[in-house]
């Protein structure tokens, strides 16, 4: 569904990506862990086009989408939930997630759609008058998912949902993650600092270093690997 | 309430403004007589004025924190501000607004030639501060190089009479569009940049414009300007001059009720939301696939094309243009109305443009002191109202649910 060849990214002179290549298949849910300041991040915001590359292809179903705007991106499909949530503090929660369909006009959908997420997250209902900036942590990242799913993705990009929860909620998104991977059969594109949960629910993961791609495998692979567990599962 | 660390603290203020004031307020030079007249009694007048005007202030805050402290502490009721008040209910603002409405259709009946004129001046800026608003205000731009639009606008109509004769309808539209037109030329290089330095750049074009207006002689006249221009016709009636002036009067009130039905709608579309939600949070809109360079150009080019029409009706109403109208103060007092009005804010957006251009009209009589007062209340309403006369209350819209 999703490739990426060599991808090189930098940020001024700075690279933060070094011929990046992975795959993502179709309905399956792959996680890309690493270091802090590994570049997941960054590899997330080029694919989504916010910070496109420099060097290197991006293949959509087949198509390339490297030179296309961030806004392009999301009209076929694909849609990043940003790291640190990035929810609009102003906007009420109804309205936050009305941004999320700003590309789309079938209000039917978007009704429905719109049914789906508060029914995945009942609180958002309970508070969809107030202002998205009161709300706590975990319900802004409740929230952020949400709103990218108002945009009907097919390619979910997930940049550390779990930062700043509490375990018992980070385990509830992570069972809504799958949820969603399950009912809406979304692909999704999983990054985590909490590689352990992030393996039990992937299919496939990757492992950054630096800007490089050292490993990939299937999670489970992964988190039998030796290093892997040295290094991200602090076993 | 007050404890004697206030009242100390206040006597320091007292004695700093004695001080601030002293060379105007106390000293008198008469140079023809050559003599030096001593106003010691203005000096106790300030003194004891900024006195109790601190007192005032701080009576006034501290009431205002205990009253927080209570809604903080549930004890009181969250009393919505008073402009909230008035327009969420009709039967306060509907006659207010009635009220409103005829007075103003009623003005050049009620009052001078002159006064009249001021009017128009003051929908003038009206239109202006409703147009900055959508680039400030709205989206959330710093533009200080606003002005430069206004002045495209001003010399479109002054350069297409004289060149082509083209008359003040024709060119209406045309000033709007081409200083659209500017906004987007602008807007191209400058909109990857953020805050200050956007602010910067914008600063700098509109000090260019100006500049050209003044050295391309060939061109513009230069600083001499352009004069003769016609007023507004309407079907070639010929017009005293008391009533062309009722006519522009009539013109602008159309105007600025135009601007506002369109401000308004605007703001409430798609491209409304787009902008507002563009000023929270760039990087959650670009994840939302929001065009940003798009959505901000609109921006840019909707707030010039008003600037540029009303300079259109700027050059019919003074005949005459130079490069001295469109200096960089302008395009300060656009933005104060702005501020001043709430960020957002229609209604509040009128209410500062009305003020902050009748105010130093009416406080002639205050003469030299007048541009004093002025400083003075910007001041003192940026201390004890930071959002603005009218804080904008945004219509937060219900989402359909199935
Ligand atoms: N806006 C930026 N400007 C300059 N350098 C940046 C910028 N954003 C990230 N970098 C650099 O790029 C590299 C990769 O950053 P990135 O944010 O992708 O890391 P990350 O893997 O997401 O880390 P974390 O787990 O802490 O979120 C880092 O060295 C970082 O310093
Ligand atoms: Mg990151």
């Amino acid at each position: 569904m999703l490739e990426l060849r060599e991808v090189c990214t930098y940020y001024g002179n700075i690279q933060a990506l070094r011929d990046i290549s992975l795959r993502v298949e179709e309905g399956e849910i792959i996680t890309l862990i690493g270091a802090n300041g590994a570049g997941k991040s960054t590899t997330l915001m080029s694919i989504s086009g916010i910070v496109p590359p420099k060097r290197g292809e991006i293949l959509f179903r087949g198509r390339p989408i490297h030179e296309l705007s961030a806004d392009r991106i999301v009209a076929l499909g694909i849609c990043q939930v940003p790291e640190g949530r990035h929810i609009f503090p102003d906007l009420t929660v109804a309205e936050n997630l009305d941004m999320g369909a700003f590309l789309r006009r079938d209000r039917k959908g978007i009704a429905r759609d719109l049914d789906y997420v508060y029914s995945l997250f009942p609180i958002l209902r309970e508070r969809r008058n107030q202002p998205g900036g009161n709300l706590s942590g975990g319900e802004q990242q409740m929230l952020a998912i949400s709103r990218a799913l108002m945009a009907r993705p097919q390619l979910l990009l997930l940049d550390e949902p779990s930062m700043g929860l509490a375990p018992l909620v980070t385990r509830q998104i992570f069972e809504i993650i799958r949820q969603i991977n399950r009912e809406q059969n979304t692909t999704i594109f999983l990054v985590e600092q909490n590689a352990n949960l992030a393996l039990k629910v992937a299919d496939r993961g990757y492992v950054l270093e630096t800007g490089r791609i050292t490993m990939h495998d299937r999670a489970g692979a992964l988190r039998a690997n030796r290093d892997v567990q040295r290094a991200y599962l602090g076993i | 309430m007050l404890t004697l660390k206030d009242l100390g603290k206040a006597c320091l203020i007292a004695l700093w403004f004695v001080v601030l004031t002293f060379p105007l307020m106390v000293i008198k030079v008469n140079p023809i007589d050559r003599i030096i007249t001593w106003r010691w009694h203005n000096m106790l007048w300030v003194g004891l004025g900024s006195f109790l005007c601190y007192l005032a202030g701080r009576i006034w805050l501290a009431r205002r924190d205990v009253r927080l402290r209570r809604i903080r502490q549930g004890l009181a009721e969250e009393k919505p501000p008073l402009s909230r008040r008035i327009l969420q209910n009709p039967a306060i603002w509907r006659p207010l607004l009635a009220a409103g409405v005829l007075f103003f259709l009623a003005f050049p009946a009620l009052f001078s030639t002159y006064q009249t004129n001021i009017m128009i001046t003051a929908l003038m800026y009206v239109v202006l501060g409703l147009g900055l608003n959508i680039v400030v205000g709205v989206a959330g731009l710093l533009d200080l190089g606003y002005v430069a639009f206004y002045a495209v606008g001003a010399y479109a109509y002054a350069l297409l009479n004289l060149h082509f004769g083209l008359g003040f309808w024709t060119v209406l539209p045309i000033g709007g569009l081409l200083a659209a037109t500017f906004g987007i030329l602008l807007g191209f290089p400058v909109l990857r940049l953020r805050g200050d330095y956007l602010a910067i750049v914008t600063l700098g074009f509109g000090e260019i414009i100006r500049l050209i207006l003044e050295n391309w002689n060939e061109f513009s006249h230069g600083p001499s300007g352009i004069s003769n221009i016609p007023r507004p016709g309407l079907f070639g009636i010929q017009m005293s001059l008391d009533q062309s002036i009722t006519y522009l009067y009539y013109l602008m009130i159309g105007m600025v009720t135009f601007t506002i039905f369109v401000v308004n709608r605007l703001q409430n579309s798609r491209i409304g939301r787009a902008w507002f939600a563009l000023r929270e949070d760039e990087i959650a809109c670009q994840a939302m696939g929001i065009d940003k360079t798009r959505t901000k150009l609109t921006a840019f080019a909707l707030g010039a094309t008003w600037a540029g029409m009303v300079g259109v009706i700027f050059a019919a109403k003074t005949t005459f243009v130079n490069p001295a109208s469109f200096t960089f103060l302008e395009s300060a007092i656009i933005l104060c109305i702005v501020v001043l009005g709430g960020m957002g804010s229609i209604v509040g957006v009128i209410i500062a443009a009305l003020v902050l251009i009748l105010l130093p009209e009416y406080l002639r009589a205050f003469s030299e002191y007048r541009m004093l007062v002025f400083g003075a209340v910007l001041v003192v309403m940026m201390v004890f109202r930071p959002q603005g006369i009218v804080a904008n209350i945004r219509k937060t819209y219900q989402v359909e649910e199935k």
